[in-house]
């Protein structure tokens, strides 16, 4: 275990450093919070402590951990896994090793696929399962546009319905600077999206629904109205085969409403979640 | 000097406003708009005939390449063209160098050590191996190999290759990406211990490593000429020193596109539109989709995104004059294209293995044949010896072929063995 400071965070967390996979993968975990334990998986983006976690952190025990790769100075730890079942017995040692042994998860996008995988393989583990516009599915008449190959304009239209708002700045590094800090926030976009990309090219299906079935803890969706890089008919994949899962659509939002309508969606999901 | 004939086998007649009206000369141009299956039949058997009739005019070699789901140069597999053109020049000193097929596509790659041996067999002991890592366009976005994964399945594959070619034993290869318990190629190559390797990249610095390390000739496959690469290629030898080998100019392969006319105003007069249709159509592609998120490895990314290499200007604001000055092109009667590729590209780059491009773009068949002919004839015999008096062995050549080649008669060369 180890305490860094370079992390892009806010305040009051504290953070980690777990190692798992035979000492080959680095995980740091950012935490904030008191209350029950919520497990936060971020989306291809990275993670950055945003005022959606704050939120959540006033009802729970935030735990984010980042995806293999994505944590500084332990980049290349991600070619140590070879798949999604690799990355996913990674999770259930974090787990083990944070000494939690169930929580709330919550997860957006690549996240949201991640945290139903492990739902799907530790149905123990998850007491209530929230996704915001998780990935793992594939319908050939709504295809899913690789945000991978867009170029960063394209990009943040395709994440945010306002791509010009509070949200889409805070997770994009400006086009038209070359300061050292624009370049780093720029090199840690392109290999968050390398790392999970590693886990879903070219098509984001990889079997959850040969898995889904096992997931056993309550479900939320939750879909931003204007989502243009995983359409919100996605939700309808999630809901019949997860029995009493609910969906809730959210106005003015796309594919990270938890970011562009953080009022709206935070006490839905802390609602849901405190059930 | 070794010079080969190099072909991408382009569509050559695209409508005057594609690259207004469609995303990407690769991966999306959509085949039922553009394309007519009898048309592209007719491309490939003049390709053919092209890389054979430069076998006739005194070329070294004729080479192939492998591109998938594109207008700009569509051999998808480049074994079926070579084996055509292994057969045609047999009893000939032509090589055939296949540049080549993508071993991360192959699955197993040891298709393509197969398909190499079986050329190698027809040929006598006449292939060039080439090696090639494969585009992003064509590994991860048209045949769906995890763009973190496009290296090391690559250098797996290369070390499988190698081993399938020479081992004495049955061997089983229990790889991280490929499993083969019985591994016992057939047939072998001629060519011991295996067919000479070339890699050709696009000057990627892990590339150059590899290459040296391997002891291989890198090629750098340019469309931007030899200015342009000149540090590029510095960086290549100073890892080649580095890393403690010789000098060997025939370590080093470059690709030039070049147009021979009987004077340089004939030239741009026979040649300008189709120069300007290569690089204003057959290069419409995205930036992004040369480097998708994971393709580099860490170091490279941050190394790329802090020192951004100064992009080659937009070649759509270029035009056949401009391609022509900044060296993109040689163009011009066969004296000035001689000293052109002798001073800029074959000494200045220390380059032993020239291939160049004569088929460019949109250029018809007739004026494909004038220009490898001319090139063929007046300016190659010229530039045969430039380093002759340094005396180095190119061992990344079949060795039967590595004595000065004497010109075949024509007539005797295509019609096969």
């Amino acid at each position: 275990m180890s305490v860094r400071a370079e992390a892009p965070v806010g305040g009051g967390t504290q953070e980690r450093t777990v190692t798992v996979w035979q000492g080959r993968v680095r995980m740091r975990v950012v935490s904030k919070g008191r209350g029950p334990v919520l497990i936060f998986f971020h989306g291809p983006w990275g993670l950055t402590w945003d005022p959606f976690l704050d939120r959540l952190a006033e009802s729970f025990t935030v735990y984010a951990p980042e995806h293999p790769g994505t944590t500084p100075d332990a980049h290349d730890d991600v070619y140590h896994l070879d798949g999604l079942w690799d990355l996913v017995l990674c999770y259930d040692e974090l787990l083990e090793t944070l000494g939690i042994r169930d929580a709330a998860f919550v997860g957006h996008s690549f996240g949201g696929m991640v945290a139903c995988e492990v739902a799907a393989a530790y149905p123990d583990r998850v007491r209530r399962l929230a996704m915001i516009a998780p990935l793992g599915f594939w319908r050939d008449p709504d295809r899913i546009v690789n945000w991978m190959m867009l170029e960063p304009a394209a990009l943040r239209a395709h994440i945010f319905r306002d791509p010009e708002g509070d949200a889409a700045r805070r997770m994009f590094p400006r086009t038209d600077a070359q300061d050292a800090a624009t370049t780093e926030a720029r090199v840690r976009l392109m290999w968050a999206m390398g790392t999970t990309g590693k886990f879903i090219w070219p098509i984001p299906d990889k079997g959850l629904k040969k898995r889904i079935h096992r997931v056993k803890a309550p479900s939320l969706l939750v879909w931003g109205r204007e989502d243009r890089l995983v359409p919100a008919v996605y939700a309808q994949e999630f809901t019949r085969r997860l029995s009493g899962a609910r969906v809730e659509t959210i106005d003015g939002a796309g594919h990270a409403p938890h970011l562009e309508q953080t009022d709206t969606v935070a006490p839905v999901v802390r609602d849901f979640l405190s059930q | 000097m070794k010079i080969s004939a190099f072909h991408l086998m382009p569509y050559r007649e695209l409508p005057a406003d594609f690259e207004q009206r469609y995303e990407s000369v690769w991966v999306t141009p959509p085949w039922w708009e553009l394309a007519d299956a009898r048309r592209v039949g007719q491309y490939y058997n003049w390709t053919l005939d092209e890389l054979q009739y430069a076998a006739k005019v005194g070329f070294d070699g004729v080479c192939t390449n492998e591109h998938h789901q594109n207008a700009y140069g569509f051999m998808p597999s480049p074994n079926l063209m070579g084996s055509v053109l292994a057969r045609a020049t047999n009893g000939t000193n032509v090589a055939i160098v296949q540049m080549g097929a993508t071993l991360p596509t192959s699955n197993p790659p040891l298709r393509v050590a197969e398909e190499y041996a079986m050329l190698d067999c027809i040929s006598g002991g006449r292939l060039v191996a080439g090696l090639p890592l494969g585009s992003p366009m064509d590994v991860n976005l048209c045949y769906g190999i995890t763009p973190m994964e496009h290296r090391e399945r690559y250098r797996e594959a290369v070390a499988l290759t190698l081993k399938a070619w020479q081992a004495r034993e049955i061997f089983p290869w229990n790889g991280r990406y490929f499993q083969l318990a019985t591994v016992n190629l057939w047939p072998r190559p001629i060519q011991q211990p295996h067919p000479p390797v070339w890699i050709p990249g696009s000057g990627s610095i892990s590339t150059f490593d590899f290459a040296v390390e391997h002891d291989v000739c890198y090629c750098f496959l340019s469309y931007s000429g030899a200015r342009s690469a000149k540090t590029m290629m510095d960086g290549y030898w100073r890892v080649v020193a580095d890393k403690g080998r010789d000098l060997n100019p025939y370590r080093a392969g470059f690709l030039q596109l070049v147009v021979v006319a009987e004077n340089d105003a004939r030239a741009e007069e026979k040649y300008a539109r189709h120069v300007e249709y290569f690089y204003h159509k057959c290069l419409h592609v995205p930036a992004m989709w040369f480097s998708p998120p994971g393709n580099q490895d860490y170091r490279s990314l941050v190394a790329t995104m802090s020192n951004p290499v100064r992009r080659a200007e937009n070649p759509k604001n270029l035009r056949y004059r401009d391609f022509v000055e900044k060296g993109f092109v040689i163009a011009g009667s066969p004296a000035t294209v001689r000293d052109r590729l002798k001073e800029e590209v074959i000494k200045s780059l220390r380059v032993g293995n020239l291939m160049v491009l004569l088929q460019i773009g949109s250029m018809p068949h007739e004026l494909a044949l004038e220009n490898i002919e001319l090139f063929g004839r007046e300016v190659l015999p010229g530039l045969r010896d430039v380093w002759d008096d340094e005396g180095w062995v190119n061992h990344w050549w079949p060795e039967r072929l590595r004595q000065r080649a004497t010109p075949v008669p024509a007539g005797l060369a295509a019609g096969g063995a």
